[in-house]
């Protein structure tokens, strides 16, 4: 009988049943022993696969997270290892992918929109809807004061240099893109991200 | 990467320079190893410091910082003095025949053309010599003086390894080594691979340290074979995605590039676009350019983007300037010209050179919006941290927005890593709390200032209010909707010359072939058409074959382009289209088509009697050793010093410095001396760390918990400076006050007769995080970019080092 780590796992984690057990040789005996141990959470975790997100190596990765999806459940990740199957990286990870669990977890992790009004000394709580209503008044209004619709020459060149942004080089390719859109659709030339530097 | 991870096993010697692929890259590195144990290859390093890839290299060679382009320019000139290039390929795959326009010459450290008021060239006689008909001239026997290969052995006949040595404080016979080893690579059965990072990017010649590589291995016929090729080995997870999809002030998705303010038209635009082959029967395929063009208008403004507004072209902003920045947004920050700024997971105040002046430019602006899964020091900018951060928060006006967004693990979607495999990754969570998608924060920010137009107007609302928003649900269109965008679809019927329908309205698109440029196809980034087809998500393959066990992983996700995995493959075939390498073939002509283990990137039934040059995307089909007017600050290489240089241009002392970088005034006026700050500093990565996230995980915040410096033990004693002691690094800029790391794997070098010590500043630290706090090497580096690319000097500018009390007010 061949059984992979992970087949292993399920094989021992899954129910305990004493076939599985005897399966794996350890007769009657063994039976007891195992019913004193914990199951092991990563056989009831729902496994997703996904690509590390510090260097472009791209590592395959496998992360572990309690609960089934349903909307009610609570899903918490609460293992990361390398995926095997990767052709690049075989399953291994680097000192910074073997601790991607803590990144995830980091209490400097965001949890609510906050806000600094000039001239204070901290941040406090404020909702989405304030913090996008008052982004978007803030955009529009320095938009219409400073959108350049013809250079000094005449020409048309309808761009708005008094806002800029720098886009985030580990978010997706989908995201990108509608960034892109967004950011050039307001006229936007200041505009670069990470591969700058 | 112009070839893949694991292809760097097929390697005969790989070069690490520019970069430290073991410490910043282990995962990957473990190809380089595969190389050494399955091809008997050899490793070779050549860096400042003795560093984790030189610990298990068979060979490390010393370099001052900032002096790549002398070392390598002198192995150019060694490979030519000693003829040992490939002939074969050099004659029909690269510029070498071709013969350059009288106006072109070099003297002194300048090129024909420059003006010294702008800093910049007239770069016109950066040309061939044109026939008649358009084409370049050539001189197959290489005797005509003006022919690339010619102007090319004159231009580096000044690097002789005595002079390589002085300027690089290499030691000649470490210096000679290497070149034999690089040499022995130029069989047409050998490959050399390069392997390079930040080391090379990050200096006022960046983009010339490359080409210089490249040129290399162009000579050594090296481009395009397994185990050969230029890799970047790249930053973050998807830094190439970014810039494949032009997240990039001058770019557009798939590498188009802004239109500028004399490009009124459309038709002006297209003028310099055309792509006209410089060589009979090349495909020169930029020639389909207007293609993308067009087809990216659509997916931005679909029906809004018609052929009577030309595409909606005036809906794109128009450049005034080659660029806006980093370095020039935050020059602009400062003198009051910036009012708004968003940071989507980036941390300028880390990140950017010249600490002081970033924090002063965000001081300057009325909002910021900071878009981050973790508490970065940029949102904070205004917090007073004592010298960590000096503030006064009640003089900042800034109004700033923290918004917390989701990470990595709590989304779907597709990156793209260095080897450009396009890799789709799934959610495995909710984001904690409050926190949101980029795409939900982007589109909320997006409607709510579209609703403002349509109530209010205001200024030229038409792109705004036509960018094309087809999405299921409006306020949160899915990964799975904006990959389709990526890839491209019709628009209508398709048909061919008889009239017969080839692809039907609404279909995903196969290949970037298919894109039309008459408004009947969309596609948001022509390189990537073909990542989601009719038969799905491309990029969520999984099947691990590897044909020939060589590397390739054909269904492994998806390469950009058309799944294409080493490109210029073309080049791993002889003129007759038999492979230089019969034992590592890649592709190969069998009478009747191309045929391999990997995508042709060439047309795959053109006979190799056709001539067609392997180097497709080039207007003369060949790789170039002559750049044209591609490169603003030459067609050739030249070792100017860093902007901080402890000695002068031994080759033109009235040219010191890269003539054609951009530097604002009070930049420089910011630059230091090496009579006030005699050593050469260079910063740098450590693999616990990735930039200034992981001092926000745990266990890398214990495993590297503290800001230190490495110097070497020479200068160590000359300071009384003890291991583990606290020092004060200075540069004009500011200063840290760190502990030192007194080590063997920096020794001085002796550069124009004189030792040079080299101090090494790992970057990871800031004030917010669980690590310890600290100032970030960033507080010392200059505000001094790439003049082709304004990527900054952080490896090589000057500092002095002090033994010091420690903190100030906590000793």
């Amino acid at each position: 009988m061949t059984l992979t780590r992970r087949g292993f796992i399920k094989l021992s984690g899954a129910t305990l049943a004493s076939s599985s057990m005897s399966a794996m040789g350890f007769g009657g005996c063994g039976a007891a022993l195992a019913e004193s141990v914990r199951p092991y959470k990563l056989a009831a975790a729902k496994e997703t696969r996904n690509t590390c997100t510090y260097c472009s190596v791209a590592c395959g990765i496998l992360i572990y997270t309690s609960g089934d999806g349903a909307k009610n459940a609570h899903s918490n990740i609460m293992h990361i290892e390398g995926d095997p199957d990767h052709p690049v990286n075989r399953g291994t990870l680097c000192p910074k992918g073997s601790a991607l669990l803590d990144v995830v977890h980091s209490p400097g992790r965001l949890q609510v929109p906050k806000y600094r009004a000039p001239g204070s000394n901290e941040f406090k709580e404020v909702t989405w809807d304030f913090a996008l209503d008052r982004i978007a008044r803030l955009m529009k209004d320095d938009r219409d004061a400073n959108f350049i619709a013809k250079n000094e020459k005449g020409q048309t060149v309808n761009r708005w240099l008094t806002t800029g942004m720098l886009a985030a080089s580990a978010t997706s390719n989908e995201t990108a893109l509608l960034t892109w859109k967004v950011a050039r659709s307001f006229g936007m030339l200041v505009f670069d991200n990470q591969a700058r530097v | 990467m112009t070839n893949t991870w694991q292809d760097i096993k097929n390697a005969n010697l790989v070069l690490v320079m520019g970069g430290n692929a073991a410490e910043a890259h282990p995962c990957g590195f473990k190809w380089v190893i595969e190389a050494k144990i399955q091809n008997a290859a050899r490793l070779i390093v050549v860096d400042p410091r003795f560093n984790r890839t030189a610990a298990v290299a068979d060979y490390h060679a010393p370099i001052r910082p900032g002096t790549d382009i002398a070392f390598l320019s002198g192995v150019i000139r060694y490979l030519l003095e000693t003829d040992q290039v490939q002939h074969e390929y050099v004659r029909a795959f690269t510029n070498a025949s071709l013969i350059v326009k009288e106006g072109y010459s070099f003297a002194d450290g300048l090129f024909n053309g420059y003006d010294a008021e702008t800093h910049s060239y007239d770069k016109t006689d950066w040309a061939y010599e044109l026939d008649d008909q358009g084409f370049a001239k050539i001189d197959d026997t290489w005797q005509n003086p003006r022919c690339v290969i010619n102007l090319m052995r004159k231009h580096v006949d000044r690097y002789t390894p005595e002079m390589v040595s002085r300027i690089c404080g290499t030691p000649i016979d470490k210096y000679l080594y290497v070149c034999q080893q690089i040499a022995s690579t130029c069989l047409p059965d050998k490959a050399m691979t390069s392997l390079f990072a930040l080391g090379w990017t990050q200096h006022s010649i960046g983009s010339q340290n490359i080409r210089t590589m490249a040129m290399v291995q162009l000579l050594l016929g090296n481009i395009g074979v397994a185990g050969g090729g230029m890799n970047a080995l790249r930053g973050h997870s998807n830094i190439q995605g970014l810039t494949d999809v032009g997240l990039l002030s001058n770019q557009l998705p798939g590498y188009l590039t802004m239109p500028k303010d004399e490009e009124q038209t459309f038709d002006d635009y297209m003028k310099t676009r055309q792509f006209k082959p410089l060589r009979p029967n090349q495909m020169s395929y930029w020639q389909n350019y207007r293609k993308f063009f067009v087809s990216f208008q659509k997916t931005m403004f679909g029906d809004a983007a018609t052929a009577e507004n030309n595409w909606a072209y005036d809906y794109l902003p128009k450049l005034n300037l080659p660029m806006y920045d980093i370095i020039r947004a935050f020059e602009m920050m400062v003198h009051g010209e910036i009012n708004g700024y968003i940071c989507q997971g980036f941390n300028p105040l880390q990140a950017f050179p010249e600490k002081n002046k970033i924090r002063r430019g965000l001081s300057k602006l009325k909002y910021l919006i900071v878009m981050d899964p973790l508490d970065t020091e940029t949102a904070r900018f205004w917090e007073d941290v004592g010298p960590l951060n000096p503030s006064d928060p009640s003089k900042i006006p800034t109004e700033v927005f923290q918004l917390p967004t989701a990470c990595f693990a709590e989304e779907d979607g597709s990156l793209v890593n260095s080897a450009r495999w396009l890799q789709w990754h799934w959610k495995a969570a909710n984001s904690p709390a409050q926190a949101k998608s980029d795409i939900w924060i982007m589109s909320a920010i997006f409607h709510r200032i579209r609703e403002l137009y349509r109530k209010e107007g205001g200024a030229f609302p038409d792109p705004i209010l036509n960018l094309s928003w087809k999405y299921t649900d409006p306020t949160n269109p899915s990964p799975d909707e904006l990959a389709k965008d990526l890839n491209g679809k019709t628009l209508a019927d398709i048909k061919d010359p008889s009239g017969a329908v080839v692809l039907k309205a609404g279909q995903q698109l196969d290949s970037f072939g298919q894109l039309r440029d008459d408004g009947t196809t969309e596609s948001g980034c022509w390189v990537f058409t073909g990542c989601y087809t009719e038969k799905g998500n491309m990029m969520a393959r999984r099947d691990t074959y590897d044909p020939r066990d060589q590397g390739i992983t054909p269904d492994w996700a998806w390469a950009w382009p058309a799944n294409r995995r080493i490109l210029y493959n073309r080049a791993s075939a002889d003129v007759a289209g038999n492979p230089w390498n019969p034992a590592k073939p890649i592709i190969q002509w069998n009478g009747d088509r191309w045929v391999g283990i990997d995508v042709p990137d060439y047309g795959p039934t053109i006979k190799p009697s056709e001539g067609v040059g392997p180097f497709i995307m080039n207007a003369e089909g060949t790789g170039r050793f002559f750049a044209l007017d591609q490169m603003v600050d030459g067609p050739f290489p030249e070792h100017y010093e860093p902007f901080e240089s402890p000695v002068e241009n031994l080759l033109h002392p009235k040219v010191q410095n890269n003539p054609a970088a951009r530097v604002f005034p009070d930049d420089r006026a910011d630059f230091g001396t090496s009579a006030d700050f005699p050593y050469v500093g260079t910063t740098y990565r450590l693999t616990e760390h990735f930039h200034f996230w992981t001092k926000h995980a745990l266990i890398n915040a214990i495993l590297q918990p503290q800001e230190f410096i490495e110097i070497g033990e020479v200068l160590a004693n000359e300071k009384g400076i003890a291991n583990n002691s606290w020092v004060r690094l200075s540069s004009k800029r500011g200063y840290m006050i760190c502990k030192a790391l007194v080590t063997k794997r920096i020794k001085p070098m002796m550069v124009a007769g004189k030792p040079t010590h080299v101090i090494g500043v790992p970057i990871h630290w800031g004030f917010t995080g669980l690590a310890k706090k600290g100032y970030g090497a960033n507080i010392l580096t200059p505000s001094v970019g790439d003049a082709n690319t304004q990527t900054p000097e952080f490896k090589a500018f000057l500092v002095n080092v002090e033994p010091s009390n420690g903190p100030e007010g906590e000793v």
